[in-house]
């Protein structure tokens, strides 16, 4: 019964975002606005986190299983893919690298500058990670 | 072999689970970055798939109730950010300005590498949202005038390596610090990325998902920008 509770208010605020993306003129999906009233709610209370913590985890937890499926799906694409596929290759693994490191760096260096001068940014980082 | 298959609802979701696992098992044996579950689970769907003539739709239509549940696992992601919040606030700009960093990154990588590469403005516009959610990226590369199911393929694919390579991105390039992964995961390779940063840590976990509905909503505006340029 309590998995069952768990599910249904995540698929609630699922269909909640679905509903908001049928309303609401901007290109967001569905569950981005789902993730943002979900978190507004958590925070402002109107539901707590042990209310969805086992089922929300195990979801995301199985995150990658479900990129499977798309994932085979390039059997589909490959005819399409197939002529300019080694170009598409370089860009991909070329681009996903430099933008974990031009992102992780930049968010990293504006970090310890802010640290450095004010201080109460201080050791956030190594605290936090064992929280983890 | 099809003709039977074609008949089962629940093939498609007994193969997925099984390569899956399989993957996380060879995994957990070698301890080899290459045996990652989710590369594994593909490669494995994909030789049974041509080894015994499966047709993927016919895979596809028990399958396709996994990948069913990618929207509300992504909804998901407000529980790390909502227990991760004080990281968040505390560091917003530094998070602001290293995801727009990324996808600017990400723009003119894909900008210079199309022009190196002579791509036609279509093969262009439709590498542009490679690092975004698959949701967002599909529509964008709709909006330009891409070809959309090539931009599923090389958002998945930008997802998978994220997946394989942000551990080691991360030490090669010396980000140690747990927001900035986060941010770096999130910021190239969506929730494929993420649920590897949330194995590093919450904080990652959490700083990746926050990157995906940001940087996604960046990228909206920055690739119509892009769109421009070549």
């Amino acid at each position: 019964m309590n998995y069952l509770k768990q599910l249904m208010i995540i698929l609630l605020f699922t269909f909640g975002g679905e509903v908001l993306h049928a309303l609401l003129p901007f290109p967001v999906p569905g569950s981005i606005y789902g993730l943002l009233l979900l978190f507004l709610c958590l925070e402002f209370g109107a539901v707590k986190a042990e209310s969805i913590r086992e089922t929300a985890m195990w979801l995301v937890e199985m995150i990658p299983v479900m990129f499977v499926p798309a994932g085979a799906g390039l059997l589909k694409s490959w005819g399409v893919l197939r002529p300019i596929l080694w170009q598409v290759a370089v860009i991909t693994l070329v681009s996903t690298v430099a933008v974990m490191v031009a992102s992780g760096k930049a968010t990293q260096a504006i970090i310890s500058l802010q640290a450095k001068r004010g201080g109460h940014s201080h050791g956030n980082s190594s605290h936090r990670e064992k929280g983890a | 072999m099809d003709e039977i298959l074609r008949q089962s609802l629940f093939f498609g979701g007994v193969l997925t689970l099984g390569a899956y696992s399989l993957g996380y098992w060879m995994k957990r044996k070698w301890k080899l970055a290459i045996f990652n579950p989710l590369l594994v689970g593909i490669v494995v769907v994909v030789v049974l798939l041509l080894a015994f003539r499966v047709d993927y739709d016919t895979y596809n239509e028990g399958a396709k109730y996994i990948s069913y549940f990618l929207t509300p696992a992504t909804v998901c992601l407000a529980l790390p950010l909502y227990q991760q919040f004080e990281a968040l606030r505390r560091n917003y700009i530094a998070i602001l300005a290293g995801i727009l960093v990324g996808a600017v990154t990400s723009g003119a990588c894909v900008l210079g590498l199309s022009a190196l590469f002579h791509f036609s403005h279509r093969e262009y516009v439709t590498l542009l949202p490679k690092s975004i959610t698959t949701a967002i990226g599909m529509g964008i590369s709709e909006e330009l005038g891409g070809f959309v199911t090539i931009t599923v393929a090389v958002i998945v694919i930008t997802g998978v390596l994220g997946n394989i390579l942000a551990e080691h991105v991360c030490k090669w390039f010396h980000i140690r610090d747990a927001v900035a992964r986060g941010i770096a995961i999130g910021s190239s390779s969506h929730a494929a990325g993420t649920a590897k940063a949330l194995e590093m840590g919450e904080v990652e976990g959490a700083m990746s998902g926050l990157s995906i509905a940001v940087s996604g909503i960046i990228t909206v505006f920055l690739a119509n920008i892009f769109a421009k340029f070549y």
